[in-house]
């Protein structure tokens, strides 16, 4: 008999060392986006400034008030926007990927950014505000009516062909930019220019009043997602085999489905179309520390933040005086990581299945 | 022999799909303690019958009735408790290991006081079906033999009073046909409700204590091995003509086609 007690251990181990690793790559990117911009700042006046800002005044703060509003004002509110979007979209991508039971689902793969943009633009042309969470709210709709589409076309059986999923993301995608495009048609050149931007995926200008509602999204979705995480395990045996373990497979998909929506439409409101993240990250974590969800989502969480974090800052660094736009990015590195992914799956499988 | 309150009760069970009937007034009860196989050749309505025990399909007409209550009336969780189902395809999305897999039947367990067996469950799930020493492996890594026995570990280790298994020895080599086989026995012993469908008359002869054999979505027939099991209906049923041995301490059937 195999003890299991050494494989837990050492799953568990590879789990804190990769917490740890994903931990300090997390700070050190958050530290070193703070120093580096237009205005260079001390790493010791970040940490003073992070500490002001949690209530410790050290002498570590900063004393010029152009360096303090730099951060408060633009460079803080950027990196936690990152960090919340990168999370989200992974945090997405992966709990997509266990519902459609195929790990090559991704929200932008299969259209539910598209549908959220279209949402969001929606809003921004139309003006409609609802109270500021305009935008953000047509998103969520927009992500949703796309989630549930594919949803109800693309799987049978509680899984999905690859070919029937990036059909469908096919479809759903040209839908939705044939519908950006009307809307582009109907903008005035202002909004139409705001759009054209939005969508190619930005962090700049990201403020506080921004981040406050991304972050609770994004805090409350992980929470739901993660309780649900041995659940999502199950559903790896198929929907049948999930009921039959006591699973309420119906109730644990709405929930699923609309935490995707949730979560992509939040990120997509304020950053725009970042592709590939709910791809990249949790197929990462799961060579790492396996498939469980549990560990899987949480860690996801994490390495999305860290990754757009860095990919962000390489947004703002890569060209000097210039700001890239960061889902041209994601996309760049993205799109052939998703090409291998395809072509590793279709070796495998000796088909497209 | 069987306690006289059957765990399952099919009662003038019904079941029409797409405008054809599949299922026509088919009543079976099951007890514990005993081992049913149900028979019949291809499409003769087996799977859809262990889907109405199992609660996936509900009955057009009539009741399907697990420990007194209708099937469909159990929430998922308690339903899981009460019975596990070992389906003919057993494919796994992500890749698990073969642990892992054993694990996920146990889940229906969790927060309750029946948590303390998990390990021993899983254990002798694992042994029970010779898949200890792979353990750690990958599920999608294994054999379709492997695959098959690594499923059923996971219902065994569900430790239900009821168990459903759906061709349980179809991908299996000689030896561990016989090894599930005399699991299945085993958890009879021990007091479970078993159904199972086999394809194998001499299997089904040798291992089970009633036999059902089901033609067209009917009931032909349902007893003891040797009363069912006999030539002139299997030559019928199955349009081949047989004869029938009888092999072993007590005598069980055994079915040689005439060549």
């Amino acid at each position: 008999m195999t003890p299991p007690a050494p494989i837990r251990r050492r799953i568990r181990l590879r789990g804190v060392l990769l917490s740890a690793a994903l931990g300090l790559v997390l700070i050190g990117t958050v530290v070193i986006s703070a120093i580096t911009g237009q205005l260079p700042i001390a790493a010791s006046e970040v940490i003073g400034s992070v500490l002001k800002w949690l209530g410790f005044t050290t002498s570590l703060a900063p004393v010029d008030p152009v360096v303090e509003a730099t951060l408060q004002v633009v460079r803080f509110p950027r990196i936690v926007m990152a960090l919340a979007v990168g999370a989200a979209l992974a945090v997405a991508g992966a709990l997509m990927q266990a519902v459609f039971g195929n790990p090559l689902a991704e929200p932008g793969v299969v259209g539910v950014s598209s549908g959220a943009a279209l949402g969001a633009s929606t809003a921004i042309v139309f003006g409609i505000s609802a109270g500021g969470g305009g935008v953000a709210l047509l998103a969520f709709i927009g992500g949703l009516l796309a989630t549930l589409l594919v949803y109800a076309v693309a799987r049978a059986g509680g899984r999905t062909e690859v070919v029937t999923l990036l059909l469908t993301g096919i479809a759903i995608n040209a839908f939705a930019q044939a519908g950006l495009a009307f809307v582009l048609f109907l903008a005035d050149t202002a909004s139409r220019e705001q759009i054209i931007f939005w969508q190619l995926g930005s962090l700049a200008g990201s403020v506080w009043s921004e981040v406050v509602i991304v972050l609770p999204v994004l805090i409350l979705g992980t929470i739901l997602a993660v309780m649900m995480a041995g659940k999502l395990d199950l559903l790896a045996l198929g929907e049948r085999n999930a009921r039959h373990l006591g699973v309420d497979v119906e109730q644990l998909r709405i929930v699923a489905i609309v935490l995707v929506a949730l979560l992509t439409g939040v990120a997509v409101a304020f950053a725009g179309i970042i592709a590939f993240v709910g791809l990249v990250v949790p197929h990462i974590i799961r060579m790492a520390l396996g498939p469980a969800h549990r560990g899987l989502l949480v860690a996801s969480a994490v390495g999305g933040g860290a990754l757009l974090a860095i990919a962000d800052l390489l947004t703002r660094t890569l060209v000097a005086g210039a700001d890239l736009p960061i889902g041209m990015l994601t996309a760049l590195v993205g799109g052939p990581f998703f090409f291998g992914l395809l072509y590793q799956q279709r070796r495998r499988r000796g088909g497209w299945a | 022999m069987a306690d006289p309150t059957p765990l399952m009760e099919l009662q003038s069970v019904g079941v029409v799909l797409d405008g054809r009937a599949i299922i026509k007034n088919v009543s079976l009860d099951v007890y514990p303690g005993e081992v049913l196989a149900l028979v019949g050749p291809n499409g003769a309505g087996k799977s859809t019958l262990l889907s109405l025990m199992a609660g996936d399909l509900s009955p057009t007409s009539g009741h399907a009735r697990l420990k007194g209550k209708e099937v469909g009336k159990y929430r998922p969780e308690e339903a899981a408790r009460l019975r596990a189902v070992l389906m003919q395809s057993n494919a796994v999305s992500f890749p698990f290991t073969v642990w892992e897999i054993v694990e996920m039947g146990r889940a229906p367990w969790a927060r309750t006081p029946q948590l303390v067996e998990d390990t021993d469950a899983i254990e002798k799930a694992l042994q029970a079906v010779d898949v200890v020493g792979l353990s750690e492996r990958r599920f999608n890594q294994l054999s379709g033999g492997e695959r098959a026995r690594v499923s059923l570990a996971r219902v065994l280790a569900q430790r239900t009073p009821v168990v459903l298994l759906d061709e349980p020895t179809a991908a299996l080599d000689l030896r561990h046909q016989e090894d599930v086989m005399a699991t299945i026995r085993g958890l009879a012993r021990e007091g479970a409700a078993v159904v199972v469908v086999v394809h194998d008359l001499s299997q089904a002869a040798g291992y089970a204590d009633r036999v059902a054999m089901i033609v067209g979505g009917e009931l032909e027939a349902v007893g003891p091995p040797e009363e069912v099991i006999v030539g002139d209906r299997v030559s019928r049923v199955y349009g081949v003509d047989v004869d029938i041995e009888r092999v072993g301490q007590p005598p069980r059937p055994v079915i040689v086609p005439r060549r």
